[in-house]
């Protein structure tokens, strides 16, 4: 050839078989800062559209849901709250739970949802789940000042409720909940691209993970009820996340070192995880899924 | 001299998995990782047959493109075509960055956006306004670029009176409209576009096929252009590479290659062998066609103004009672042009031959069909519809008189024409 050729510096990227075996690309996912905004706005705008209710919708989903918790757990099978009112206890570990159910089944269906546009233009993939995230986070939000709602009810009603200094860090709890949800549903999502059976997995397997995540109950009465079973709910880092967060919010139960030491570890490790899986399954699902 | 090469694509190859994903799946996918864990080479990849969807392979593997090198100026305006199952679009997606190439590797000197299909990432429920942003922002726009173009855009699309009404409203023509709006305005240095002209009326397209010259000539982007459009990529690329089955043919000009992507579709023939049909109760079917001159020389052109001929071989399984061959000829339009026959008669089983002769009737140069009938009184034998295409050459025959070139229309006979003073 009789030009010049380019040297490898000259080229702005490269398509090759396979990512490099960890990269984020974050430089790129900030490009695309924009998209990430409309999706957002996408997904909280158009979720309730042509309902009359609307955005109500995202209250009354959590609200009856501890209604129900009260009457069968509180009672009916007469599970002890402490001085704190059942309902605000079961509303404020739903509300908690529901943010992490969100992430965690609006990622794991990434690749399926968004097979079309995926098939069609390039864009950071890693986009369409962080944007799930984050409006997740803006429905709760919006379910958290429900909440607190509730909250200035009870204590005007003189109920023994009070936050705890802890609570000035209950923000970063919650970023830790989403990045959990976060990387396990990148997991997930992977997977399905492939193996539709996590698609079924998980469907099921989230409402069963609530019952070992202690939302509607205090951590400290499965260990004293049903011994045997309790390591169940103790290695569940999402049980230490609601655990702490009714530590936070009501001053019930126990704050555990080594639990949020643990749910941090489990949490790095999983969005890791999940990282490396979805940057390894985004070059290509669009031949398998 | 140097050449601005804005992207290279080497070597690149993309296998597929044909039948179902299932339980098959897994197993490969172990023993993929198992050689992978050994430091050994994917298994599957020695495997595969070319992309030729007619024929039944043998492994469970496809090529869908197999060791595609080439390279594009910035600039230019590249071709890609080729028949269906070509791998074109496969190529397109791996260029757009949609899917990786199984082997290797594209680099590329700008930013890339790509058209695949329009009015994908439009959400039904937003109007066409937020749909403007959205979609140009999957595109990969900036807020701020679209908000500069938008006026532009709502302009292009010709949708002003709708633009605040959610797109689920639109009708189909629309929504196209308005999404090729919006990539039309995109500025990358690289644009691929497939097919988005197969869609909007005339006019649109008309004004699309501009825009898209436009972009190219005076933006001096690169286009990367997929279409069955002959028309329109020869109206719009600098340079054309033409693939079949998934591997690469000849690039060069376009019209050199688009005449070698006709000759390759069909390949101009002058005989055409026919297979007995298999089923059982037939009584008679065509063996042979060919198209000849008067004196009997396979013609796979015939220039226009020499008289030709068409001669069918049948065969008779049986004694057929007022048997009649026929021969249609259409447009490649399918437009029926004109039918003949023989004198239906009494024939006992054996081999016939037919032959049409025209020596009144001059076509204009291009590309015509053949369909051949075999009947039993009203009753049909055999309807053959094969791609039977002949061919008329602008070569004029010089011996033939009254002959005008450069007449449009099928016939180029000329007729009786007096003026007469009235």
């Amino acid at each position: 050839m009789n030009y010049q050729e380019k040297t490898d510096t000259d080229w702005l990227f490269e398509i090759t078989p396979k990512n490099k075996f960890f990269s984020l690309n974050l430089n790129e996912v900030w490009q695309y800062r924009d998209l990430l905004l409309l999706f957002v706005k996408r997904d909280v705008v158009t979720v309730y559209k042509q309902t009359v209710l609307g955005p109500l919708w995202y209250l009354i989903q959590p609200l009856f849901t501890s209604i129900t918790f009260t009457i069968i757990f509180n009672n009916l099978a007469g599970i002890s709250t402490g001085t704190v009112p059942p309902f605000l206890f079961n509303l404020a570990g739903i509300t908690v739970w529901n943010y992490f159910t969100a992430c965690l089944t609006g990622t794991s269906n990434t690749f399926g949802a968004n097979a079309g546009i995926f098939g069609k233009v390039y864009f950071p993939r890693l986009i369409v789940p962080i944007s799930i995230v984050i409006s997740n986070l803006i429905k709760f939000g919006i379910q958290f000042l429900i909440f607190i709602v509730f909250y200035i009810y009870y204590y005007s009603q003189g109920a023994l409720v009070s936050l705890n200094a802890a609570a000035a860090f209950f923000p970063l709890l919650i970023v830790l909940m989403g990045v959990l949800g976060l990387g396990l549903g990148m997991i997930i999502s992977s997977l399905v691209t492939k193996y539709r059976d996590f698609s079924y997995l998980i469907g099921f397997g989230v409402q069963l993970l609530m019952y070992l995540s202690a939302v509607m109950y205090p951590m400290a009465l499965i260990k004293e009820k049903i011994p045997s079973y309790g390591w169940l709910v103790q290695y569940n880092p999402l049980a230490y996340v609601i655990e702490t967060a009714r530590y936070m919010l009501l001053n019930v139960g126990q704050i555990s070192v080594f639990g949020l030491l643990y749910t941090f570890a489990v949490t790095v490790i999983v969005f890791l995880v999940g990282v490396l899986i979805f940057n390894k399954t985004e070059k290509s699902f669009i031949d398998t899924v | 001299m140097n050449k601005d090469i804005i992207l290279k694509a080497e070597n690149i190859s993309k296998q597929y998995r044909l039948g179902q994903v299932g339980t098959g799946t897994l197993s490969h996918d172990l023993n993929r990782w198992w050689h992978q864990v050994r430091g050994k080479e994917n298994p599957y990849l020695k495997i595969g047959d070319t992309n030729d969807r007619s024929t039944k392979g043998s492994s469970d593997y496809v090529w869908a493109l197999q060791d595609i090198n080439f390279e594009v100026e910035r600039g230019e305006v590249l071709g890609i075509i080729g028949k269906n199952g070509a791998g074109k679009s496969t190529l397109l997606k791996i260029l757009s960055r949609v899917t990786a190439p199984t082997t290797g590797s594209i680099k590329f000197g700008g930013r890339v956006a790509s058209l695949l299909e329009v009015g994908t990432g439009f959400n039904g429920e937003m109007t066409g306004r937020e749909n403007i942003f959205l979609n140009g922002a999957i595109l990969g726009m900036t807020k701020k670029e679209i908000a500069f173009k938008l006026d532009e855009i709502i302009e292009f699309s010709g949708c002003e009176r709708y633009i605040d009404t959610p797109v689920k409203r639109y009708s189909s023509g629309m929504t196209v409209r308005l999404a090729f709006a919006v990539a039309a305005f995109l500025e990358p240095e690289i644009l691929i576009i497939d097919e988005v002209l197969a869609v909007g009326d005339a006019e649109f397209q008309k004004k699309a096929i501009g825009k898209m010259q436009d972009i190219s000539r005076q933006g001096g982007r690169t286009v990367l252009f997929v279409s069955h459009n002959m028309a329109a990529v020869q109206k719009l690329c600098t340079k054309c590479i033409l693939l079949q089955n998934g591997r690469f043919v000849t690039q060069g000009k376009t019209e050199e290659v688009i005449q070698s992507y006709l000759d390759q579709s069909n390949v101009n023939q002058a005989e055409y062998l026919f297979e007995k049909p298999k089923s059982a109760q037939i009584l008679a079917y065509t063996a042979k066609l060919r198209i000849e001159d008067l004196e009997g020389k396979l013609m796979p052109e015939i220039p226009v103004g020499k008289p030709w001929q068409v001669k069918i071989f049948v065969e008779l399984l049986e004694p057929i009672t007022n048997m009649v061959i026929g021969l249609g000829m259409q447009d490649m339009q399918d437009t029926a042009i004109r039918t003949a026959w023989s004198i239906a008669e009494n024939r006992d089983s054996g081999k016939y031959v037919a032959v049409f002769i025209e020596k009144n009737i001059d076509f204009n140069p291009g590309q015509y069909k053949l369909i051949i009938g075999l009947s039993k009184g009203l009753q049909s034998v055999q309807y053959l519809d094969e791609d039977i295409i002949m061919t008329f050459s602008e070569v004029i025959d010089t011996q033939a008189e009254s002959i005008i070139s450069n007449k449009s229309g099928l016939i180029n006979n000329q007729m009786e024409v007096k003026v007469i003073k009235n």
